[in-house]
């Protein structure tokens, strides 16, 4: 959205000159399985330089450099996991697009379910309490009440639409 | 000269602003009539003051004053018209006029409007809208002014960056701060009942159409900026959970939240406090959009260091605004009292399971957001946040909402008969089910979770068909009867199905593109083609092709299907030499079931062919088509008679009364 006015406007100081986009044909591989695995994986890399894409997206240099570096690792018969690890061991967690979970991150990725959990805990103790209340509340309509309210009702679907 | 007089006006609203924020409040205090009128005076004036301001910087960014920095900055000679005038708010000073005015307008709008509001409520109300005012006007004045001047002035600009001259750019700002600041006033309505110490249903009817205005708005204003980055960024992505994109969709998810809490405030007088809150948040949320974008903070800490000034300013005002909202919660809302009951399996059950489900999924885009934000200031290392984090948190919060969000409008009130709702949601369940076997028919098991969504969006928008021909009784009476209740529905029934019928529609926009994208990159030489999906695309030619103030080198490409002639598509790569900087231009062909994309881009090494990637993308026009619903459910609303009355209706009046034209509300 408002990348606009921010991200690519930073992008684009980092960048000058012709951009090139995303994943070029001379970088992909032959081997088409295999140049699946690199362009799933890539996904989930964080451009160093660029402003939350992933090497996938992002024309800058470094993210060309990282595609061919991690297709050079598939090559030499990493699996999908020891290519993440050559990255993460020279670039950090800071590479990973999807954060790892460890003490420091449970916050975040326990934190929204632990906010459904108390937030639906409490609404269902006070919905208890307030159903207590309501069927105390409301006793079910007589006949007579039914009949009633049917008139009535009828009343507010005439009256409607006039000005 | 306008210059110094836009300048002149933006001092002029800052005081205007002040008398606003302190006369009407001390006047309502002490009932005095013409302290709290001041109030209506001073928020026309700050309105006007602020369009002079406004057009001032309009002007000489139209007739190209490069004595002024902020259009040397942003403009250059050749730059076409719209772009000049859309350039006005591309810039950080500019977006901030541009901001004031939209504020000063709503204030304007309560001013004229908000008759039938009680005077004290009315003056409160102003003059928390004239606080906001003054601390954007200060911080414009002190550290961000449009109107200063260079000399000598440079014979042309700088240009506007290549990237923002895009017509669905142009108008994306406009409509995403009506919805900030709209909020704005929700705050302010919030702020004075606060104040006041009463909110009952009549404060939700008042508040009503302003949250409807600003949600609309946020949701075209996010809408417009997907789709630009779906056709600017040259591969069809169109949300990237960006911190500057969340900035803009936690307001929209608490907004969300705070339309449908309003209504049980309104309907049933309770869930008052919980409205109040929201409606503190979401404006927070805004100021915090605004201030996540303009402190530069999300770049990094440092950079938020680098320009003290304004990002301490931002801040204090994010501090002073949401602090001073919750502390007056925090000591008034006590005074709220509870309304009526209710079962768990009612209307109210259904909005407060909608309201636990949104708010969790705001939190969540806050966490994501400003976690990074958060490691990095406590020494915690850096780490990123990006979609696979949303996706295995967000979107699992919002399967449950658009399931339930099905049953929500068939609940009556105060306790509900879920067995009798489901019974009648048959036709709902039964249409999902024949989506999720069309998925699986057309496109194949892969993606298993994406055919079940797909499926949850059939029974979505067939829930709000069944929600409308429930009401007006469709095939259990004479078609006749039906057409005359369905004139007399309630506009706001039919701006809920029409929403939540959007809703559906953009999810299944959104599954379908993001499960069944076919792509195809490639080295082409002109004369050959490359099949993707079926079609098959040939690249005819590639030339040069002048343009205002830029040169393009497009592209033609002929698309075609077993043999038949498709489309005609021209991508091109657009040059603009005064910021030296390349965009895309993708081709896109739509048939509304799906869009073939290309782009063809750079020559590739051998010196010969282009670089070419070609897409075709399933569903993908559902998503603006729904968003456009979902405004559209909203405008629908928003003409509903009951908001243009503002008061509820007293079931008192006679017939005979009730038949003669009403009062001049109308």
């Amino acid at each position: 959205m408002r990348r606009v006015l921010f991200t690519l406007v930073l992008a684009a100081t980092l960048l000058s000159g012709p951009l090139a986009r995303a994943v070029q044909p001379d970088e992909m591989l032959s081997d088409p399985a295999m140049e699946a695995r690199a362009r799933a994986i890539s996904k989930d890399l964080r451009c160093l330089v660029c402003q939350n894409q992933s090497i996938d997206d992002s024309d800058a240099p470094l993210a060309r450099d990282l595609r061919l570096l991690l297709r050079e690792r598939l090559v030499k018969g990493d699996t999908d996991a020891q290519a993440v690890a050559f990255l993460t061991d020279r670039y950090g967690d800071y590479v990973l697009l999807r954060p790892p979970v460890r003490p420091a991150t449970y916050l975040l990725w326990f934190g929204p379910f632990a906010l459904l959990v108390v937030g639906g805990g409490i609404l269902l103790w006070r919905g208890r309490r307030g159903s207590a209340g309501a069927e105390a509340l409301a006793p079910p309509l007589t006949a007579e009440e039914k009949a009633h309210l049917a008139m009535l009702m009828r009343d507010e679907d005439e009256g409607k639409g006039r000005p | 000269m306008i210059p110094e007089l836009g300048h002149y006006a933006l001092v002029l609203a800052l005081v205007v602003a002040l008398v606003q924020s302190v006369i009407p409040l001390w006047g309502a205090a002490r009932r005095d009539a013409a302290m709290m009128e001041v109030g209506r005076t001073a928020a026309y004036c700050q309105f006007a003051a602020l369009a002079l301001a406004f057009g001032a910087l309009t002007y000489a960014h139209v007739v190209s004053d490069f004595s002024v920095l902020n259009v040397v900055e942003n403009s250059h000679t050749d730059k076409p018209m719209l772009y000049k005038v859309a350039g006005v708010w591309g810039n950080h000073e500019g977006s901030l006029v541009l901001w004031v005015f939209i504020l000063a307008l709503f204030g304007a709008l309560v001013a004229a409007f908000g008759r039938n509001l009680p005077a004290s409520l009315r003056a409160r109300v102003l003059a928390v809208q004239g606080m906001i005012g003054v601390g954007f006007l200060w911080f414009m004045v002190a550290t961000s002014n449009p109107f200063t001047r260079v000399d000598p002035a440079p014979l042309n600009g700088h240009d506007l960056n290549p990237l923002l001259q895009d017509p669905g750019l142009a108008f994306h700002p406009p409509f995403l701060y009506l919805g900030y600041v709209g909020f704005s006033l929700c705050f302010s309505f919030a702020a004075g009942a606060l104040i006041e110490g009463r909110v009952d249903a009549a404060w939700a009817r008042w508040v009503r159409p302003w949250a409807l205005i600003a949600w609309s708005s946020l949701t075209l204003g996010i809408a417009m900026g997907s789709w630009w980055s779906y056709y600017t960024l040259g591969w069809g992505g169109w949300w990237f959970w960006d911190p500057v994109e969340n900035a803009s969709l936690m307001p929209w998810l608490a907004g969300t939240a705070l339309l449908h809490s309003a209504i049980v405030v309104e309907k049933r007088d309770t869930l008052k406090s919980w409205t109040i809150l929201l409606a503190i948040v979401t404006f927070t949320l805004s100021l915090m959009g605004t201030f996540l974008v303009r402190s530069g903070v999300l770049t990094s800490v440092h950079a938020f260091a680098s320009d003290p000034a304004r990002g301490v300013f931002i801040l204090a005002l994010l501090v002073v605004a949401t602090g001073g909202g919750l502390l007056l919660y925090a000591l008034r809302a006590p005074v709220l009292k509870a309304g009526g009951l209710f079962a768990p399996i009612s209307r109210e059950g259904g909005l407060v399971l909608n309201n636990l489900l949104l708010s969790t999924a705001c939190a969540t885009v806050f966490l994501g957001t400003l976690y990074p934000l958060f490691m990095d200031a406590v020494g915690g290392g850096k780490i990123s946040i990006g979609p696979p984090f949303f996706n295995a948190t967000f979107v699992p919060l919002m399967v449950p909402v658009v399931a339930v969000m099905a049953l929500g409008p068939l609940l009556s009130w105060k306790r509900a008969d879920l067995a009798g709702v489901l019974g009648r949601l048959k036709i709902a369940a039964l249409v999902g089910v024949v989506a999720a076997l069309a998925a699986l028919w057309l496109a194949g098991t892969k993606p298993v979770l994406a055919v079940l969504a797909l499926g949850l969006a059939g029974w979505a928008v067939m829930g709000a068909v069944v929600d409308v021909a429930d009401r007006i009784r469709l095939f259990r009476m004479p078609l006749s009867d039906s057409i005359s209740r369905a004139r007399h529905l309630p506009r706001g029934a039919w701006g809920t199905a029409i929403a939540h019928a959007g809703l559906g529609v953009a999810v299944a926009g959104m599954v379908g593109t993001s499960a069944w994208t076919t792509e195809a990159i490639q080295v082409l030489h002109i004369g050959q083609s490359v099949d993707v999906a079926g079609y098959s695309f040939r690249l005819d030619s590639v030339a040069e092709a002048p343009g205002p103030n830029y040169t393009a080198r497009r592209a033609v490409l002929t698309v075609t299907r077993n043999g038949d002639f498709v489309a005609t598509l021209a991508p091109e790569q657009r040059f603009y030499p005064v910021t030296r900087m390349t965009t895309t231009g993708a081709a896109i062909h739509t048939n509304f079931f799906s869009d073939l994309y290309a782009v063809v881009g750079e020559p590739a090494p051998d010196g010969t062919g282009y670089n070419t990637r070609f897409y075709r993308h399933p569903l993908v026009p559902w998503i603006w088509v729904g968003s456009i619903l979902m405004m559209a459910g909203g405008l629908v609303s928003l003409s509903d008679r009951r908001l243009r009355v503002g008061v509820p209706l007293k079931r008192a009046v006679p017939r005979a009364a009730a038949a003669v034209p009403p009062a001049p509300a109308e």
